[in-house]
């Protein structure tokens, strides 16, 4: 048994044995699950060389994916970022019925999953849907093109922005806005000079892993974009239909793009969080003082 | 300018947390909102300021109604309790917020703002730390600068919401001396929202008492202090020394203690209030009362020597069942109580509620003895 001198020092968790057990195994996972199969996705697309890679990035059909994916999140991304800011506010500054409901009801795209969210999609808007059959008349096609990609889109990544600004606003609480509107402000110039510089940072967090998911989304595109390649395909789409073709290594120099494009987004993802943390420190070391 | 409250109602859900309160804030002076947590001072404050709207009743300043004026347009000075200062702001930009607000037409010239702030910054003593960001003042600090902006655009109202609340004891009392003389110095109508009995009588011209979202008493303090209207408000300012029993023959008693009510004719259920300076001790019961107490402790800090005694085979009416005299040092030494002494309460003033009365009637024992002593007194 151990000495009484030494197991006074010993807190919970600390026994050398459970202590490197658990972290071998949690390495392990780490390298088995997440490391590995990003490696090999670039060792692939690689595989036959720079050259290749190049001639199968500049394919005319992939070149059309990667511009129809770069388009649908440079429309969802600002539309929910604007949507989102709006419904934080709403739901932080606002008491009115059923706003517990409201925050609940954000999270539907989360818990739903994403074909699912594409086949409701179908079947509203789609020729035969309830307005998809209306709009059909006025010769407005919204599914199998890029407006249902864009909608199903905006759908799945929703609530990234509101779900990073509402806790934040909570928390902040609306003293320094009324504050504001005390002083004479109007509303855009308290939104400007006071809101915008204090959930600066969220936003940006939120924005981030808005684009990140729009990029990537499948489940739900997958369903309303019909797969028209050169017209309705997005890259991650676009991998797939390579893979089925059996065209591998076209395959894996789409997916290196689209994990280059997550690598690129946890970096930014990383260096938000440090910043946030960095000025969390140090306005509290400045309190103490 | 005056400040008109007519009859003002406010329910949040199934909570009525104002109760058709009307008021008058006379011109230039300090008022204070006193009341415990939950009496509806602060959603009054806030009612005035615009800041909440009430579900009924009407808001004038000099006659002139603003119930529907929007609260930017009000030219309010309102102190927030945490401050509210804009985090990412210096200080300087934080007072300079209101000017930087006003429209195009009344706004004045870059380098007269300038000229604003740095008068300000010098009126509430810190100059030097113009380029700070809120994070990094004192409680103190903050709360001057917050007092600053409020009143950088000279609005003719000051309303603050628990002005030194989160502050300690020290900073909150200079501060406080530093209010009266803004407030004497620019002639202000203030209100502020407080639950310190002693912040509100040392610090406002009138005092306006509230429970559970009605007005209980508006008076000066010192009226206040001296004659309460109700219960509730001898209780909530300051400490009381209760007995409660019932009346008989001019005398009020419970258990083994009594206490003769000179003039009384009532009969029945009655509760004596008394403050720690309206009662002396002795060492034997007299013809006045007869009040056992033993002394709990003795307190010699302050500018009176503040003694807590227990009730002998009688019982106080407040819950921790003490009473509380405060004595002179002089007296102090004079009698040298101790710990576990036994001695008797003798009243000089008390304030007598009766049955149903909410309004206590004074009782004075002096004339009693004085015509007693010379044969006078009415049969």
């Amino acid at each position: 048994m151990h000495s009484p001198h030494s197991s006074r020092h010993r807190r919970v968790g600390d026994g050398p044995v459970i202590k490197w057990l658990l972290t071998g195994i949690a390495l392990a996972v780490t390298a088995g699950l997440l490391i590995m199969p990003l490696l090999v996705i670039f060792i692939e697309a690689l595989g036959a060389g720079w050259s290749s890679l190049a001639d199968n990035l500049l394919d005319q059909y992939t070149l059309h994916a990667i511009g129809l994916t770069l388009f649908v999140a440079a429309l969802t991304v600002p539309l929910n970022l604007i949507f989102g800011t709006a419904l934080a506010w709403l739901v932080t500054r606002f008491r009115f019925p059923g706003r517990k409901l409201l925050i609940t009801l954000i999270d539907i795209p989360f818990a739903v999953s994403p074909v699912v969210a594409g086949l409701l999609y179908l079947l509203l808007y789609g020729r035969n849907g309830w307005i998809g059959s209306w709009l059909a008349d006025y010769d407005v096609q919204l599914m199998f093109s890029w407006p249902g990609i864009v909608m199903v889109t905006i759908f799945v990544t929703c609530p990234f922005v509101a779900r990073e600004l509402i806790p934040l606003m909570q928390q902040q609480g609306s003293e320094e806005e009324e504050a504001g509107v005390v002083l004479g402000a109007s509303g855009w110039r308290i939104f400007r000079t006071i809101t915008l510089p204090n959930i600066k940072w969220a936003l940006i967090y939120g924005v981030v892993l808005t684009n990140a998911r729009a990029v990537g989304e499948f489940g739900a595109v997958s369903v309303v974009s019909g797969n028209i390649r050169g017209q309705t395909n997005t890259l991650p789409l676009h991998v797939e239909l390579l893979y089925q073709d059996y065209n591998i290594v076209g395959a894996f120099a789409s997916a290196s793009l689209l994990a280059g494009i997550a690598v690129f987004t946890l970096a930014a993802k990383g260096f938000v969080e440090w910043r946030q943390a960095r000025i969390l420190t140090r306005q509290q070391s400045e309190e103490t003082l | 300018m005056s400040i008109t409250v007519d009859g003002i109602n406010k329910r949040f859900g199934n909570y009525q947390a104002l109760n058709n309160v009307s008021l008058d804030i006379p011109e230039g002076k300090l008022t204070a909102l006193l009341g415990p947590s939950g009496s509806g001072k602060t959603t009054l404050l806030r009612i005035i300021a615009g800041l909440e709207s009430s579900d009924s009743g009407r808001i004038s300043f000099s006659g002139k109604d603003v119930t529907g004026l929007h609260v930017r347009d009000r030219n309010i000075g309102f102190v927030f309790q945490h401050y509210a200062l804009f985090r990412h702001m210096t200080v300087a930009q934080n007072i300079a917020f209101g000017l930087d607000s006003l429209p195009r037409t009344r706004r004045p010239s870059k380098a007269e703002i300038q000229a604003r702030v740095s008068e300000l910054l010098d009126m509430i003593q810190l100059p030097h730390l113009a380029q700070r960001y809120p994070a990094q003042l004192s409680g103190g600090q903050k709360q001057r600068v917050a007092l600053a902006r409020a009143i950088a655009t000279r609005p003719k109202i000051l309303l603050l919401d628990e002005p030194f609340g989160a502050l300690d004891a020290k900073v909150r009392k200079d501060l406080r001396r530093w209010l009266r003389n803004l407030h004497d110095e620019f002639h202000f109508t203030s209100i502020f929202v407080t639950h310190d009995q002693e912040e509100a009588l040392e610090l406002s011209d009138q005092v306006v008492v509230m429970s559970q979202g009605n007005v209980e008493q508006v008076d000066e303090p010192i009226e206040l202090y001296a004659r309460p209207d109700s219960r509730f408000v001898f209780d909530f300012l300051g400490q009381v020394n209760a007995l409660s029993g019932a009346i008989q023959h001019g005398r009020l008693s419970q258990g083994k203690a009594w206490v003769t009510l000179p003039g009384v004719r009532d009969q029945g259920d009655a509760q004596l209030y008394m403050r720690p300076h309206e009662v002396r001790l002795a060492s034997a019961p007299d013809a006045r009362a007869n009040l056992p107490l033993r002394i709990e402790a003795v307190s010699l800090i302050g500018a009176e020597v503040r003694i807590e005694l227990s009730p002998v085979g009688w019982h106080s009416e407040s819950s921790d069942d003490i009473w509380e005299v405060s004595i002179s040092h002089a007296e102090f030494n004079r009698q040298r109580p101790t710990r576990g002494d036994l001695r008797y309460a003798v009243p000089e003033i008390g304030h007598l509620f009766t049955g149903k009365n909410t309004r206590p009637s004074p009782v004075t024992w002096a004339e009693e003895e004085h015509c007693r002593a010379q044969a006078l007194c009415p049969s």
